[in-house]
């Protein structure tokens, strides 16, 4: 990386002078420019490949416990050995179908109930007068900030067989003896809605703070009802926040570890749990590899139309 | 008809917003309960702050995860404000499509994925070049850092946005050289962005779980992986007590960072209306 990679139209269109300083100064933001990318190219970007290197080896017994994809004699490739096995292995299994499906199902319940939930809130935000609204907003940031394990600790409190909500339910008579909430399906929607709903409502907010009200007041002067007007105006407009939205709290929903473990205990089947428990337990690397890049191919999709959108709301700024 | 939609609102709001806090307030308050049961009350007492203050395995956890956010967060906070002004300030250069890709897939990359090829590839390094000999400390660090400068550079990107170029402008029609605007008008201003950016790196740090546990090694417990450890069993009180003070630090940081920007904020909109005033 030297700055031929970077010519001279790195320089603003504003300033426009050609002497030494100015060249010093494309040097510099040479600079600003290759530290995060080269880090990033290193960091993020390698790791990759070598998973999907180890994806297709074969597991043996040694430190790394993979075997090697390239064989060097005398300096040249001697045997170049691609093993597809595991990913057929992946694909055979009803247990890794069955618990990458079990994924996408609970992620996407979850976000469905997510944008349930998150939607009106927004828009009750961005209704409010804007003292109000500043308020409430930093009320949505800060749980962000707290330590999502506690959060979802929180929740095992609330949903436990001696936990507050069964004491309560049977305090109040409503029941007699402990539902059983902790360690179910229904525990993990609860926890992905409660974790992730932040995610949720800060894209749609930005999208509807700019929406325009005098529309909705033109559709009501037409003789709109209320919820015509909603379904034919306000929900239209907000879509790309709802997309954004609901992208961000899918995509990491459907690899998620902490909240199956902690509050699904092993009930709930799910792939993130899969992967570290196949990569822990089992030390199975290469299996471990394949099922992240399966796991990778599954969310390239929701990824890239997330960026698109990203790209879409940054140009129209 | 309008009356009944905004009471339907304010419903959702305080349902919402009781259903973000209500967990978290309970979580404080049975920190304080003396039971060894949690759910069970039995008094209030601060048995189980005096437990975990005896606990050297917990002051261990706490000391390693401060280290590894300071240094995360200073270097995050570097790299992603320059990531930011190369995506905003710096017009259309090579490969900045491949680099804002880059940028943004940290965030919504799932942590276990993240995780793993971090340890793959810190295990090849080692095979490598011997480097890094053993993992902690030092991985740790360095997958905190590649996320956290995403986040860094969102935040910065959003801040440079917000502020705009007229003064930049300003000062080089008044002849000052572009490094010199960098160093006197863009950074002063961005620094709030800066702060905050530090501040969300070093919680971010502090809290993740996931990916530290895929890049540590034996020994090397943050405070997330101890935290981790104990909950899988079940509920414990004195996880309860570190909880709180865990809420406590960070809405103490929190409240620091909304006023800086709050204030800054304010004085930019006097400077502006003083501006607009000398103007006419």
């Amino acid at each position: 990386m030297n700055d031929s990679a970077f010519p001279s139209d790195l320089a603003p269109k504003a300033l426009a002078n050609t002497s030494v300083l100015d060249r010093l100064q494309e040097r510099w933001k040479t600079i600003v420019i290759v530290l995060p990318f080269v880090w990033l190219l290193v960091f993020f970007l390698a790791p990759f490949f070598i998973v999907a290197k180890i994806s297709l080896a074969e597991l043996e017994i040694s430190s790394p416990p993979f075997t090697a994809m390239i064989e060097w004699v005398d300096g040249t490739i001697v045997t170049i050995r691609l093993v597809f096995d595991n990913f057929i292995y992946i694909f055979e299994d009803p247990l890794y179908s069955k618990t990458y499906l079990n994924s996408i199902k609970i992620a996407f319940i979850s976000t469905l109930l997510a944008l349930l939930l998150g939607y009106p809130i927004s828009y009750g935000i961005v209704r409010s007068n804007p003292v109000t609204k500043q308020l409430l907003l930093f009320a949505i940031i800060l749980p962000f900030w707290t330590s999502f394990l506690l959060r979802v600790y929180a929740w095992m409190g609330l949903l436990a067989d001696q936990g507050t909500i069964n004491n309560l339910l049977i305090s109040l008579g409503l029941i007699e003896t402990p539902l059983r909430m902790l360690y179910t399906e229904f525990a993990v929607y609860v926890g992905i809605v409660y974790t992730y709903l932040p995610f949720m409502i800060l894209p749609l907010y930005a999208n509807m703070e700019k929406l325009d009200v005098t529309l909705n007041e033109a559709a009501a002067d037409l003789g709109s009802g209320p919820i015509n007007t909603f379904f034919k105006i306000t929900l239209p407009l907000t879509m790309p926040g709802v997309i954004a939205g609901a992208l961000l709290v899918f995509i990491p929903a459907t690899g998620e570890y902490v909240i199956p473990d902690l509050l699904g205990g092993g009930n709930v089947q799910m792939i993130g749990r899969q992967l570290y428990n196949e990569f822990a337990r089992n030390i199975d690397w290469p299996v471990a590899a394949a099922v992240a890049i399966v796991l990778l191919l599954i969310l390239v999709l929701p990824m890239a139309i997330y960026q698109y959108y990203q790209g879409r709301a940054a140009e129209r700024i | 008809m309008t009356q009944s939609r905004s009471s339907f609102l304010s419903i959702m709001l305080f349902l919402g917003f009781a259903f973000l806090y209500v967990p978290m307030i309970l979580l404080v308050i049975y920190s304080f309960n003396h039971s060894k049961l949690v759910p069970v009350w039995g008094g209030w007492s601060t048995r189980w702050y005096k437990v975990l203050f005896e606990s050297p395995e917990v002051w261990d956890a706490v000391r390693l995860s401060l280290q590894i956010a300071v240094v995360n967060a200073t270097v995050a906070t570097m790299l992603g404000t320059f990531a930011g002004l190369a995506m905003v300030r710096f017009g259309r250069f090579r490969a900045r499509t491949l680099f804002g890709g880059m940028l943004v897939a940290p965030l919504v990359m799932p942590e276990v994925i993240t995780g793993l090829s971090l340890l793959v590839f810190f295990i090849s390094l080692k095979d490598l070049f011997g480097w890094p000999a053993e993992r902690g400390f030092i991985t740790i660090t360095i997958a905190h850092i590649t996320f956290s400068l995403a986040y860094v550079a969102v935040i910065v990107q959003a801040r440079l946005t917000g502020i705009g170029e007229t003064l930049e402008e300003a000062a080089a029609d008044l002849g000052a050289k572009p490094f010199k605007v960098m160093t006197s008008i863009t950074l002063p201003r961005l620094a709030p962005g800066m702060l905050a950016g530090w501040l969300l790196a070093f919680t971010l740090s502090l809290d993740d779980l996931v990916i530290a546990s895929f890049v540590t090694g034996p020994g090397a417990n943050t405070l997330p992986i101890l935290i981790f450890s104990r909950i899988r069993l079940g509920l414990r009180p004195d996880i309860n007590a570190l909880a709180t003070i865990i809420i406590l630090f960070v809405a103490v940081l929190v409240a620091i960072a909304a006023y800086i920007m709050f204030r800054q904020q304010k004085r930019e909109l006097l400077d502006q209306q003083m501006a607009q005033s000398g103007g006419d």
